[in-house]
């Protein structure tokens, strides 16, 4: 099962991590420490590998921080769902292999709910056994995802995504 | 059916015809890292994707910018980092503490020009825009990505066109019209989308700059306008990028210029957006002029010009940090600087400065900023009790006279 952190909109790169907390400061062991340090202070003791963040639109806006997915993923999240990304996020989280999905649950879903997350189906099961359907991603970010991001990609054949082969 | 300029600069790059939502890898003709990132990027380029040297090091800027000079010996551990890596590489283009704001030193040093595509490791990356480049900004693995391979990945955006007509009334700025334009399409509102500015012929390098600049705050891929007057005259512009009059705009905002009036960005959303002269219950205690956004010349001139023969109420202090050295050189020729020194401010080291709250500036509990920034989320210039304001430097320097938030028209 996988708790539920609900979060509202507009959730900026200085709340998931603020600049005072970047690795280039303090240093990067301590990143996993620092998610959310301000704006949720319990999220980096309580959470566990596979929580999924369930959030409103235009999650993950400002800097181009990659620390602030990285440390998200340090922390275990699974998936972050929410009814959209802003654009950096996106591909950052992208590209270090942490799924999003764009779908409003806000309403839906309680924060601290437990719940499962059925990545061969792509749909969110309650304990009750409601189920929410979640868009399937395209085959560019599912070749990622199965890679374990843009890097392991590259790594294994040697080019871009997206980029045509030899 | 004609071509949006990123379709035309992106089609250009990948040598065939691209559209909106079509998704291709181009090469870059520059990849820009700064201080507070380009460690990552070394770590991921070398630990990660197991290459050792930099495509093109000539095609590569490097900029000591965020937090310069060091403030702690992580950060100057980082740098020298950042140092050995460049002189090992070869890397021309690195220019260290004191040069300036990245996106500043980018376009002085003609590191991006009309047509090109230009990533950075900074959101604000969109700033090249006003020389008329496809800017984008992006993470650690995607520029140690282009570091090592020379190309990036895009997916060609959609286009909003914001047409304006008219000019400005005095006292009211290209910042103003970017935050009429927050307030209008929200701060998600150009999300994976390209914003173009047209009918702004008559701008200043300086202001297209801020335009660029704050498509960001929007959510935005690029902010681009197109290459003309000031820009045209001091960069080569490729024959095939021109406004084509039947491309395809997702949308058209249409804004008449004289009828806008000073705005500030209320704490804490950048879209929330209202008339400076409905905020004079605010009082200010740090009024920050400089950064990406609105460090230079023209900013400074506007500042002094509000701030000559004038001091700073009791109790406000006013941190100036220029864009660029070049920007600091110029304002000291011709007598800004002394202006704002005798009205009671001091002037920082050139580079970002408080705007991202790591040093020289940073709010306590309970302080009201007024910044000329480009964000004012919680906590981003220190305390999450602290509240910021953002505005113009004409804004910025009036109400730094009154120590509240202030009209700049009635000091002109």
């Amino acid at each position: 099962m996988a708790r539920v952190w609900l979060f509202g909109e507009d959730v900026d790169t200085d709340q998931i991590v603020p600049g005072r907390y970047a690795p280039y400061m303090t240093s990067e062991a301590e990143l996993p420490k620092h998610a959310f340090i301000e704006a949720r202070p319990e999220f980096a003791r309580e959470v566990r590998p596979g929580d999924i963040i369930v959030a409103g639109a235009n999650f993950g806006c400002g800097s181009s921080r990659e620390y602030a997915p990285k440390a998200l993923k340090l922390c275990g999240i699974g998936a972050i769902i929410a009814p959209s990304f802003a654009r950096i996020f996106f591909r950052n989280a992208l590209n270090l292999g942490i799924p999003l999905f764009e779908a409003d649950l806000t309403s839906v879903l309680r924060d601290g709910q437990e719940v499962t997350l059925d990545m061969s189906r792509y749909v969110v099961v309650t304990e009750a056994g409601q189920e929410y359907l979640l868009k399937p991603p395209p085959a560019f970010v599912r070749e990622i995802w199965e890679a374990g991001g843009t890097t392991a990609y590259f790594r294994r054949y040697g080019r871009l995504p997206g980029q045509s082969a030899g | 059916m004609g071509l949006t300029l990123s379709e035309q600069i992106i089609s250009h790059a990948a040598g065939r015809k691209v559209r909106a939502g079509d998704l291709v890898v181009v090469p870059v003709d520059c990849a820009m890292g700064v201080d507070s990132i380009t460690p990552s990027i070394i770590d991921v380029m070398r630990d990660e994707l197991g290459v050792e040297r930099v495509f093109d090091p000539d095609r590569i800027a490097i900029i000591i910018d965020h937090v310069a000079p060091a403030v702690n010996i992580a950060t100057a551990n980082a740098q020298a980092k950042v140092r050995r890596f460049a002189m090992e590489q070869g890397i021309r283009h690195f220019y260290d503490v004191g040069r300036g704001v990245c996106h500043q030193v980018m376009i002085e040093e003609g590191l991006a020009g009309p047509g090109q595509i230009v990533i950075g490791s900074d959101s604000h990356s969109t700033s090249y825009g006003a020389v008329g480049a496809f800017g984008c900004g992006m993470g650690a693995t995607d520029i140690a990505l282009a570091w090592a391979t020379g190309h990036t990945w895009l997916r060609v955006p959609e286009t909003i066109c914001i047409r304006a007509r008219g000019n400005f009334q005095a006292g009211v700025t290209a910042k103003d019209l970017t935050l009429w334009v927050e307030q209008t399409l929200g701060a998600d509102g150009a999300t994976y989308r390209a914003v173009e500015y047209h009918g702004v012929d008559m701008l200043s390098l300086a202001s297209r700059q801020t335009l660029a600049c704050m498509t960001t705050e929007l959510g935005a891929k690029a902010g681009i306008i197109p290459p003309s007057g000031e820009v045209a005259e001091r960069f080569p512009v490729p024959e095939w990028l021109r406004v084509d009059p039947d491309a395809r705009y997702e949308r058209v905002v249409e804004v008449d210029l004289g009828s806008l009036v000073p705005l500030v960005a209320v704490s804490p959303r950048v879209d929330d957006v209202r008339p400076a002269a409905e905020l004079g219950h605010i009082r200010v205690d740090q009024v920050f002029i400089g950064t990406c956004t609105n460090g230079r010349l023209e900013d400074l001139q506007m500042a002094a010009r509000i701030l000559r023969g004038r001091r700073l109420a009791p109790g406000v202090r006013m941190l100036v940090v220029p864009a660029s050295s070049r920007v600091l050189m110029d304002a000291m020729a011709d007598g800004t600087l002394a202006v704002l020194l005798e009205a009671g401010a001091t002037i920082g080291t050139p580079g970002c400065g408080p705007c991202i709250g790591r040093h020289m500036g940073v709010l306590g509990d309970g302080e009201v900023a007024f910044s000329t920034a480009n964000r004012n989320f919680r906590g981003r210039m220190g305390s999450p009790h602290a509240e910021i304001y953002l505005g113009s430097p004409a804004t910025a320097a009036a109400s730094a006279v009154t120590g509240r938030i202030t009209d700049p028209r009635e000091f002109l």
